[in-house]
């Protein structure tokens, strides 16, 4: 998981249609960009969702994917989060199957981790983390001390502090 | 007003002028064939021509040769599956290219994609990757609208195909159909005007130069912008080199045009582009054919790179200063700049080609071959200015690059980017449809034109005459002169035999066909041919031994010694 190259975190928002995903996807593939997350979700305009994309890579790397993700058609705008200047957070769900002995052990480090209980049962417990990724790994790190038996992230989804993002604007330049 | 969503196609390719389309029918696309058909009861002038083709990669590639030799969106046409798939080899050709075609193709119907149904091919996932956008419309009444956005997306800014894919019952539909010249999506829109601030930086980067030199690429011809590129090389009295793609942007006898550079472009221009202090790249995405190794292109001299796709910027090559925006705006802005820097009195360094001094009289030939340097340089001279040249790719191709002298921006027509074998041959056939009383060449070799043989059948029935000139080593040429050169001479799948005979499979399909054993048969065959109503297939055998040069190694640099 650990990757000497660094990670750049891309905010995309594109047409909120069939098919666009497929569009977006493709793009990476074919064009051999390194990308380890894909988050997508809707935005505050119905036609419109927003896809966090995590990439290794450098910054001309990152540069030039956000230039062929502008290029589509069905992409309204794509920027690089500075993630000093943005919260970036990550969700993540853990199913646990612990031993009897261990259950209030992890009662105090979902505590720590301002994790929640989720579900609760004789055999098995699923705890809600979320925050950057740093915390989410070192989480289910933790967890494997616990009876980890399943883990599921959502992979980074950010948003820039800033109420105006500078960067890149409206997809008026480009082909 | 209601009707099917086949004749709102119809209608809306007539909006957009369309005048001819590249198609083969097939069971998924009859509905708009049977629109097609009903486009008789209109006035001559007002029907769309339909050219039929024998397969469907040809009429992509129709299309293509039209789009280029005319600057206007071709449109080819096919049905579903298979139809479709063999769409794709010219759509790509297109796509690498920057060439403007739509290409409209049948799908099953609503209810069966996905179920994988007879001839159903999910061709929007096959294509994403060499198109500029698909659509597949849903609703009949979508067709109006997704035409013209079609359109505008494939002939604006870096041109490119664009691909409708249309199930059958949406064409069988009938819907309330809304024409309009509204565009979705609105912010596709034109790029801005050049930045100021940059064209400044670059004026005052071209007036300190000292040895400055132009690269000219297929974006200065898609832009239009042959005057503004001479009247700045004027100006700054700098050579002129192109890209493969770029030839022709620059009249290849005026004096500063020294013609194709890179991996077969000739040493002088090789080095000329090494020495100077800098380079104004304008339209060319630099690929690895045009720079040689990328890391070693131009180390040591300032880029200055105007392309209207801010992605090429960077892509290839780092500039030194980088400006996105259409060539034709971004070239006059800079003239308008440095006019006011430059005084009179600047001087043209001579780069002189050696003058040609062929003549027919004086060729013979040695042994039983003709040379196919002699031949495109034979050609070039007896063949008008207009003459529309199209070539297939490998070896006769380069020969065309470097001997065969291009006169205007639309007159040099190849796959420069994909390199498709067979392209040469439909593209000619395109271009003549576009541009009827200008003289279309093929010049090709015997490998390339057996793959799209076939549309002599299109050029005989259809009525579209055009020459072409194989130059037949029976080798898949270029591959067989890299065993030369890089294998050893272990030759494996390359030597063709004799078969076919071309003059005779031309007689069979009702063109003509000849077979010249000399220079002077040669200019007699190709004299008849251009005043013939039906296409010509001039056969020329030349030595499976002759290699195109110059020719830089893989890898090198652009200032290393080329094999000659």
């Amino acid at each position: 998981m650990i990757s000497s190259q660094e990670e750049v975190i891309i905010n995309v928002l594109v047409d909120h249609k069939p098919g666009v995903l497929h569009k977006v996807s493709n793009l990476f593939r074919r064009r051999a960009f390194n990308i380890s997350n894909v988050a997508i979700g809707t935005s505050e305009k119905d036609q419109v969702a927003r896809m966090t994309l995590t990439m290794r890579g450098g910054e001309a790397d990152a540069i030039q994917l956000v230039k062929h993700l502008e290029n589509l058609v069905d992409v309204i705008k794509a920027e690089i989060v500075d993630a000093g200047k943005a919260v970036v957070r990550e969700l993540a769900l853990v199913k646990l199957a612990p031993k009897p002995e261990d259950r209030l052990q992890i009662l105090s480090f979902v505590d720590v981790y301002r994790a929640r209980i989720v579900h609760l049962s004789d055999d098995s417990i699923i705890v809600e983390a979320s925050g950057d990724s740093d915390k989410v790994n070192a989480f289910i790190e933790l967890s494997r001390g616990f009876g980890l038996k399943e883990a599921a992230r959502t992979g980074i989804t950010a948003l820039s502090r800033e109420t105006r993002s500078n960067g890149s604007q409206e997809n008026g330049v480009g082909w | 007003m209601e009707m099917s969503g086949a004749n709102a196609l119809v209608e809306a390719l007539r909006r957009e002028k369309t005048q001819v389309i590249f198609g083969l029918p097939g069971g998924q696309i009859m509905p708009v064939y049977d629109a097609l058909y009903r486009m008789r009861d209109l006035p001559a002038e007002q029907r769309i021509r339909h050219v039929l083709a024998r397969h469907e990669q040809t009429a992509a590639h129709m299309a293509d040769g039209y789009a280029r030799a005319i600057g206007r969106v071709g449109v080819c046409i096919s049905t579903s599956g298979p139809g479709a798939t063999n769409l794709v080899t010219g759509i790509a050709t297109a796509f690498m290219d920057s060439s403007p075609i739509v290409a409209i193709t049948g799908q099953v119907g609503r209810r069966f994609i996905g179920k994988d149904a007879f001839q159903e091919t999910d061709i929007i996932g096959v294509a994403t990757s060499v198109t500029k956008y698909t659509f597949q419309p849903r609703k009949a009444s979508e067709i109006p609208q997704t035409v013209k956005a079609a359109f505008h997306i494939a002939s604006t800014r870096r041109p490119g195909p664009v691909l409708i894919d249309l199930p059958r019952d949406v064409q069988q539909e009938a819907e309330v159909m809304e024409f309009t010249d509204r565009i979705i999506p609105k912010r596709y829109s034109p790029l801005p005007d050049p930045d100021p601030e940059t064209v400044l930086r670059m004026v005052d980067a071209l007036a300190n130069a000292k040895a400055p030199i132009i690269l000219a690429g297929g974006g200065v011809k898609i832009s239009e912008a042959s005057q503004e590129l001479v009247a700045l090389a004027e100006l700054l009295m700098c050579p002129v080199a192109t890209s493969l793609m770029g030839k022709g942007s620059i009249p290849e006898d005026h004096p500063l045009s020294v013609g194709v550079m890179g991996m077969h472009g000739s040493s002088e221009t090789n080095q000329l582009v090494a020495k100077a202090d800098v380079l104004l790249v304008v339209g060319s995405r630099l690929s690895d054919r045009t720079t040689g190794n990328a890391s070693k292109f131009c180390a040591n001299n300032s880029i200055l790179h105007i392309d209207t796709d801010k992605a090429e910027i960077g892509k290839n090559k780092v500039p030194t200063i980088s400006l996105a925006s259409d060539a034709k705006k971004a070239l006059k802005a800079i003239h308008a700049g440095l006019s006011t820097r430059l005084g009179e009195g600047r001087e043209l360094d001579p780069f002189r080609r050696a003058k040609d001094e062929l003549n027919l009289e004086g060729l013979k030939k040695d042994g039983p071959y003709l040379s196919a340097v002699r031949v495109v340089r034979l050609l070039r001279k007896l063949l008008p200015r207009e003459t529309i040249l199209t070539t297939e790719v490998g070896q006769n191709q380069m020969w065309c690059a470097v001997h065969f002298q291009a006169y205007g921006p639309r007159q040099f027509i190849t796959s420069g980017g994909l390199g498709t074998m067979g392209f040469g041959f439909p593209a000619a056939l395109g271009a003549k449809v576009a541009c009827p009383s200008a003289p279309v060449v093929d010049i090709a070799g015997d490998g390339s034109f057996a793959m799209t043989e076939n549309a002599l059948a299109t050029s005989v029935e259809e009525r579209i005459p055009v020459t072409v000139v194989i130059l037949n080593n029976r080798m898949l040429g270029m591959v067989a002169q890299w065993h030369r050169m890089f294998y050893g001479r272990r030759y494996f799948g390359v030597e063709l035999g004799k078969s076919p005979c071309f003059p005779k499979l031309a007689e069979a399909y009702g063109a003509v066909g000849v077979e010249v054993r000399d220079y002077k048969e040669l200019g007699n065959a190709v004299k008849d041919a251009l005043i013939s109503e039906v296409t010509t297939v001039i056969d020329v055998p030349i030595s499976p031994e002759e290699n195109a040069t110059p020719m830089l190694a893989p890898g090198a640099g652009l200032e290393e010694v080329a094999i000659a």
